[in-house]
């Protein structure tokens, strides 16, 4: 399959079940809920050693918000839910609590509830006060700046983590373009996060290593440097190769972001530099979702 | 199918035991055995026909009509549907209720909503004392659900209450919100004196400035992100609780019952 001079592979990605959550942060204006929501997905681009992959899934506009104030929905995703309701605890905790004027709600009432605000509001010392409304109960924190608001409990699901698509481009800043483009896209897509550094990652892994200790390790297939020294699966002409990670709430959610992305990556065309699109496939090693590139797009 | 209507045919010089007449415990019977219920009247038993005429069959939606301030336990641990009251109820209206809706058109009695689990309750006159308690000698009162009530409500409002709302647009009596454990009252009228007395936890949120006893202590002015929430899920009420011109977020707030464990607020619009 060829879109504007873009080869299309003939593979699939794989991606592995996991467990997620969403949080809703507000504050005072957008700027403040941002830099909240920021810290509390910082350092959780994978599972392999951060704990959670975390990201910002979209600004939302204060009619969308519980207490009606600019805000940010945050999604996590773990291996399991008890790592799942650790990492939220502990960064709701020291990225959220901590930051001025913000609060925080539940951004998925469906599933298993796991404490949002629950154990957080033993920070109020004796002075926390509950309050149920509409069925939901919520804790005040007593803070330094006022009061922390936040819901008691959040939603969990089970979540797809891990699917992709790589961009062989001729060179670096062309890559670059063109994931920028497809992140752009991408973002517009709810329920999906792509939590890597601005949704990229350079240093697409493969499944094992020569080290012992290592679960994974470089994809040596995709470095253009080794091109004459491993099995490749570049060609001569791609100088470039950069990944987009998408994890979502369903299958069908990261089916939708990784089509937008890739025609976004398509679009800029041969033209552009753009040779290939391909997909982190480990041979089923990896994952029971298989995400065929050439079934997303036709 | 119609609402299952009770109206009653003369106002008896005693008073009248109505728990027996709630949605869940009327489901299944036919109308014969509905009329042979019989009633606590004083120290006698009555049948429901002699005191009602009964017209409808729809046991959720139940209608009593001519009602007066003697017929007791209107709605006594209602589990769900609705009864609307046309007319006065007597005491301990919802007392337990676990679910559904009661509609008052007149005024209620004493210990209204008494110890009420969830559910909606609505008075459009006036309620006497201990809105939303603990019966005498328990010590839990209302634990959920919400009262609204459009008049003036008597003493002791929410007294040893622990969960829930109870919304007075009219003035409150003395003592409201003591011994109050958690929950929210909020009043737009006046208050009357020892308000919160006693109270451990909770809210009573104030659209005038109360005369507050020593042991509520000023903790500033404060802008509070919870109110606007607790308002807005006030906006489907027919009241004045959702109407957005008489919400705030920005109140005095006092803490107390010092005498207590002081971990109770008086809030007051500023």
């Amino acid at each position: 399959m060829i879109i504007n001079g873009v080869t299309i592979d003939a593979t699939f990605a794989e991606a592995f079940p996991m467990k997620a959550t969403r949080a809703i942060i507000t504050a005072q204006n957008e700027k403040w809920a941002m830099i909240s929501a920021q810290a509390m997905t910082g350092f959780a681009t994978s599972v392999i050693a951060c704990g959670c992959e975390a990201g910002i899934e979209r600004v939302l506009d204060p009619s969308e918000t519980p207490d009606g104030r600019p805000g940010v929905s945050v999604m996590i995703f773990a291996m399991g839910g008890k790592g799942l309701a650790k990492q939220l605890e502990t960064r709701a905790g020291q990225c959220v609590l901590t930051s001025p004027t913000s609060a925080l709600f539940a951004g998925i009432d469906d599933g298993k509830k796991i404490p949002l605000g629950k154990n957080l509001r033993y920070f109020g010392d004796g002075f926390q006060i509950s309050k149920v409304i509409n069925g939901k109960r919520y804790w005040r924190v007593p803070v330094m700046d006022g009061e922390f608001l936040t819901e008691a409990t959040t939603g969990q699901v089970d979540a797809v983590g891990g699917g992709n698509f790589l961009v062989l481009a001729e060179s670096q800043p062309q890559a670059l373009a063109a994931c920028e483009a497809a992140i752009e896209e991408m973002r517009k897509i709810p329920n999906v996060i792509m939590p890597f550094p601005g949704g990229v990652v350079r240093s697409g892994s493969k499944v094992g290593s020569k080290y012992k200790a290592l679960s994974a390790s470089t994809n040596d297939a995709f470095c253009p440097t080794l091109k004459g020294m491993t099995q490749t699966d570049l060609p001569p002409e791609v100088e470039s190769v950069m990944e987009i990670v998408i994890d979502g709430l369903t299958k069908e959610d990261i089916d939708k972001a990784m089509r937008v992305g890739i025609q976004a990556v398509c679009d800029l065309g041969a033209e552009n530099g753009i040779r290939r699109i391909s997909a982190g496939n480990y041979g089923g090693k990896l994952g029971p979702f298989h995400f065929h590139l050439q079934e997303i797009m036709a | 199918m119609s609402a299952l209507t009770f109206t009653l045919k003369n106002r008896p010089d005693q008073r009248v035991d109505m728990s027996a007449l709630v949605c869940q415990k009327l489901a299944g019977m036919e109308p014969a055995e509905i009329a042979a219920i019989a009633l606590q009247n004083g120290n006698r038993k009555v049948p429901v026909d002699e005191l009602f005429k009964i017209s409808g069959s729809d046991v959720q939606n139940i209608v009593i009509k001519n009602s007066f301030g003697k017929l007791d336990f209107i709605g006594k641990e209602l589990e769900g549907g609705s009864i609307v009251v046309e007319g006065d109820a007597g005491a301990y209206l919802g007392l337990g209720m676990a679910g559904g809706e009661i509609r008052v058109s007149g005024n209620a009695g004493i210990f209204a909503a008494c110890e009420m689990k969830k559910g909606m309750i609505t008075v459009a006159g006036d309620v006497g004392d201990f809105l939303g308690a603990a019966l005498p000698g328990n010590k839990m009162g209302m634990k959920g659900g919400t009262v609204l009530v459009k008049g003036n409500a008597g003493e002791r409002i929410g007294d040893h209450m622990r969960r829930g709302n109870i919304l007075i647009e009219g003035n409150a009596g003395d003592y409201c919100g003591s011994r109050m454990t958690a929950g929210t009252i909020a009043v737009m009228g006046q208050t009357g004196r020892y308000l919160g007395y006693a109270m451990r936890r909770g809210t009573l949120l104030l659209w005038r400035q109360p005369q507050l006893s020593a042991s509520f202590n000023d903790c500033g002015s404060h802008t509070l992100a919870f109110l606007p929430m607790l308002f807005a899920s006030f906006k489907n009420l027919d009241s004045r609780f959702a109407d957005p011109s008489v919400t705030f977020d920005r109140v005095r707030r006092y803490g107390g019952d010092m005498s207590e464990l002081g971990r109770g607020e008086v809030l007051v619009r500023i």
